[in-house]
């Protein structure tokens, strides 16, 4: 009985974040009957499918008391390596393979920097970030990547059905990542590590191993979201992805996630994709212009994170 | 006695479905010290948060000098003359001693320029008061510990209130410093205050308490004299039964050896503050309880750690289980070898406060409730009512976090993680430090039916006839170096403290 109850308060969070998005569906379809239109959902999927995939690693990785900036250039830069394998080679599976080891390594090289460097992740991600971007422009010239392979573009604008390729690789995505925190053995070591190293190692986990995988991990989900971004958007751009990173970690906050580590859960970070991703779109298609956007998507932040604080406390 | 300074009236509160406190009532007069008593988990800090305003409770008044006053943080309740010595220490490490003991008050020249000259000279004032010899502009984390309680003291003293709560004041400082706390107790007990004194030590009550209250389980017990009382009824008050023999000890079979360390040397890496060991051979058989005696920072705790494959680069030396060499390069190793290591830290190394109990229990099994990566759920959950009923943890159940729960139940939590490992050897650091009676007792008894059972099983304790009363066998460290050995029946205090300040 009791245990119920606890389950209860603890998927409360989710359930409160769900209604916000109905609630919303149901303003936004007021004011602009498209917004529900069979074309919109998709688009609505789409545009967060490649957010939804690589916050799921965020999760992670604020989840292990660490944080990563680097996503954002990391989109950039795997896309980019995917688009100029695919430019050159013609070859698909080549491209995609090349786009995923940018982000093992670049995943892996965050990891040993904090796990064996002892680097706070906000620095040891902070440095990764600079050096990507630079790296970027350095190899582009600053100039944008084309390709001509018809199945790469499908990557971001194809479709199994009437369903689109990204959703379909973000549901599958999501699923590792709910399943890998909640069943598999290496979950209760993330949330372990994340919620008590010292105790961890006490108790004989190999916590810079843990750290070092999610951090690939990461760095893996990062390059398939930056897949989907540079075919979608049909060509490599040294520019693409700013501030994505950004849109990780708000989706992780708003969904429960805790910034000291320890507790968050991936469902809850795929709500918050969801709220976030109705909300621009829905404020878009009234007409409201990206500035106020902004603005809202700031107060969601402090609303979320201040009632979740204060249910704690009672 | 004085007039009622203080009544706290049907005060109760609740945390989610734990009930913390149930319609306590309290009253303090004018120029007396109340002891407030009770097992860890009793609800005496929950209260003493209500007076000083850091929680709200669901229903209840307090009363300052018959005015009902409503204290909702703590800025209103200093306002009614009420402050309070916490617990744990709440001082700022990078600040000096003045500026912690004035902080959200610091002395203005004018507006907003600090007055740092007679801030330093105030504080220059309580310093003397306590015979503290620090210097006001030292910064806090330069501190010993018991000289951040002592500062923590002077905190409250600054801040001339009526009402005084302190919250184990000595639990972190030397018997010495101690004395004069309870010097400054009485003077300010003389000029008419009235303090609420928090503690486990019998011994300091019928020194300074005027009164006793008495909570258990968050409900109101009794109020008795000081002078009329004893021991043994404070503790029946406290555990609601009696508490039979102290140290249970049955006759044990002594087996083969279980563990054999030879020449233990282990130097920290320079910079650390751990002490370094030299040599340590000893030598423990199946259903032996060792005792190791020792002041603090003898070694103690850094013998543990190195048995327990924490420092492994800095150790050399031999461990042999049941005779055969093992090589412990991580923790993990040990873990496998068969040593448990039940550490005194229950924040640090101990457990992971936001996760469930149940979760803290299985932390070093997971591979083995788990079948190619994925958990066994069923399995572990079992696991985790067995131990958790095994060890009487008392929690709503295994799903409850672990920081909801009190010092003695994350001491037992801890103790359940380690026995599900099964040991060959377990290292109990400080097992019963900072619990309570009934707890305690508990312990005891576990060590002892462990022991029986046939388990080795090494204690580290400061507490010397609880070292004497549950060891077959005793060692002493000083300065990192084995010093002497005791069977128990020729062990005394006086013997063990030579042996140990060599």
């Amino acid at each position: 009985m009791r245990e119920k109850k606890k389950m209860d308060l603890g998927s409360l969070r989710e359930l409160l974040l769900i209604g916000v998005v109905i609630i919303l569906c149901i303003i936004w379809t007021i004011m602009n009957p498209q917004f529900i239109s069979m074309n919109n959902v998709t688009n609505i999927l789409r545009q967060g499918s490649y957010t939804a995939i690589a916050a799921v690693g965020m999760t992670m990785v604020i989840i292990i008391g660490e944080i990563d900036l680097s996503a954002g250039s990391l989109i950039c830069a795997s896309g980019l390596v995917g688009a100029m394998v695919c430019k050159s080679t013609n070859n698909v599976v080549l491209a995609v393979s090349a786009a995923l080891l940018v982000g093992v390594v670049v995943g892996g090289s965050n990891g040993v920097l904090c796990a064996v460097g002892k680097l706070p992740g906000f620095i040891a991600t902070l440095a990764s970030m600079t050096v990507l971007r630079g790296l970027a422009y350095i190899i582009t010239g600053g100039n944008s990547v084309v390709w001509t392979n018809e199945a790469f573009t499908k990557i971001g604008t194809g479709y199994v059905g009437i369903v689109p390729i990204p959703v379909i690789i973000m549901l599958v995505v999501i699923i590792f990542g709910v399943f890998l925190t909640s069943k598999l053995r290496f979950g209760r070591y993330i949330y372990a590590v994340g919620g008590n190293m010292e105790a961890s190692r006490w108790s004989g986990i190999a916590v810079v191993k843990v750290k070092i995988i999610v951090y690939m991990i990461m760095g893996v989900l990062t390059s398939i979201a930056g897949l989907i971004v540079v075919t979608r958007l049909g060509s490599g751009q040294p520019s693409a992805g700013q501030n994505f990173e950004m849109d990780c970690i708000t989706a992780a906050v708003v969904g429960g996630t805790s910034m000291s580590g320890g507790r968050g859960k991936i469902i809850g970070t795929v709500v918050g994709v969801l709220l976030l991703t109705v909300l621009t779109n829905g404020m878009t298609l009234v007409g409201i212009n990206t500035y106020w956007q902004q603005v809202f998507k700031g107060i969601i932040i402090v609303v979320s994170v201040l009632a979740d604080t204060h249910t704690k406390k009672n | 006695m004085g007039k009622v300074l203080l009544e706290m009236k049907h005060i109760s509160k609740s945390f989610g479905a734990v009930r913390a406190l149930k319609d306590v009532s309290i009253d303090l007069h004018e120029g007396e010290v109340l002891a407030l008593m009770g097992e860890n988990g009793a609800g005496k800090s929950t209260l003493m948060n209500i007076l000083s305003g850091s929680l709200l409770p669901q229903e209840g008044e307090i009363y300052v000098e018959g005015q009902k006053v409503s204290v909702t943080d703590p800025v209103t309740a200093k306002k009614h003359g009420i402050a309070k010595i916490h617990q744990e220490l709440q001082v700022v490490p990078e600040l000096n001693v003045a500026e912690n003991i004035f902080l959200g008050r610091w002395f203005k020249k004018k507006l907003p320029v600090v007055d740092f000259e007679s801030m330093i000279t105030e504080t220059q004032k309580y310093l003397d008061m306590l015979e503290l010899d620090v210097k006001p502009t030292q910064k806090v984390k330069d501190l010993r510990i018991g000289e951040q309680q002592l500062v923590e003291i002077a905190k409250a003293l600054s801040l001339d209130a009526r009402i005084l709560v302190m919250d184990e004041p000595t639990s972190a400082i030397s018997e010495k410093e101690a004395e004069k706390l309870f010097t400054i107790i009485r003077r300010l007990r003389s000029e008419g205050r009235g303090i609420i004194y928090i503690t486990h030590r019998m011994e300091e009550i019928f020194k300074i308490a005027d009164r006793l209250t008495v909570m258990r389980d968050g409900a109101y017990i009794g109020t008795v004299n000081a002078s009329e009382t004893d021991t043994d009824e404070i503790i029946r008050m406290m555990v609601g039964r009696d508490v039979s023999e102290q140290y249970p000890k049955d006759p044990t079979e002594k087996g083969d050896v279980a563990f054999e360390v030879k020449d233990l040397t282990y130097t920290p890496a320079p910079g650390s503050f751990r002490r370094s060991l030299k040599n340590i051979s000893l030598k423990v058989h199946h259903g032996e309880v060792l005792g190791i005696a020792g002041l603090a920072g003898a070694g103690r705790t850094e013998f543990f750690e190195c048995v327990a494959g924490v420092h492994a680069r800095e150790v050399t030396g031999e461990i042999y289980i049941e005779g055969k060499p093992v090589s412990i390069r991580k923790p993990g190793d040990a873990i496998r070898a068969g040593i448990s290591f039940a550490t005194e830290d229950r924040k640090g190394s101990g457990l992971v406060l936001q996760r469930s109990i149940g979760e803290n229990i299985s932390l070093p099994l997971l591979r083995q409730f788990s079948k190619y990566f994925v958990m066994d759920l069923k399995n572990e959950g079992r696991a985790w009512e067995e131990q958790i009923e095994a060890l009487k943890v008392k929690a709503p159940g295994s799903r409850t976090l672990a920081s909801a729960l009190s010092g003695g139940n994350q001491q037992k939590v801890i103790l359940a993680r380690w026995l599900l490992t099964k040991p060959k050897l377990l290292l109990l650091d400080e097992p019963t430090r900072g619990i309570d009676v009934g707890a305690k007792a508990e312990i005891y008894q576990l060590i002892n039916n462990l022991a029986k059972a046939g388990m080795a099983i090494i204690v580290v304790s400061s507490e010397l006839p609880e070292v004497i009363g549950i060891s077959d066998r005793i060692v002493t460290f000083c300065e990192g170096e084995l010093t002497g050995e005791f069977l128990q029946a020729e062990a005394t205090q006086e013997k063990l403290l030579h042996s140990a300040t060599k």
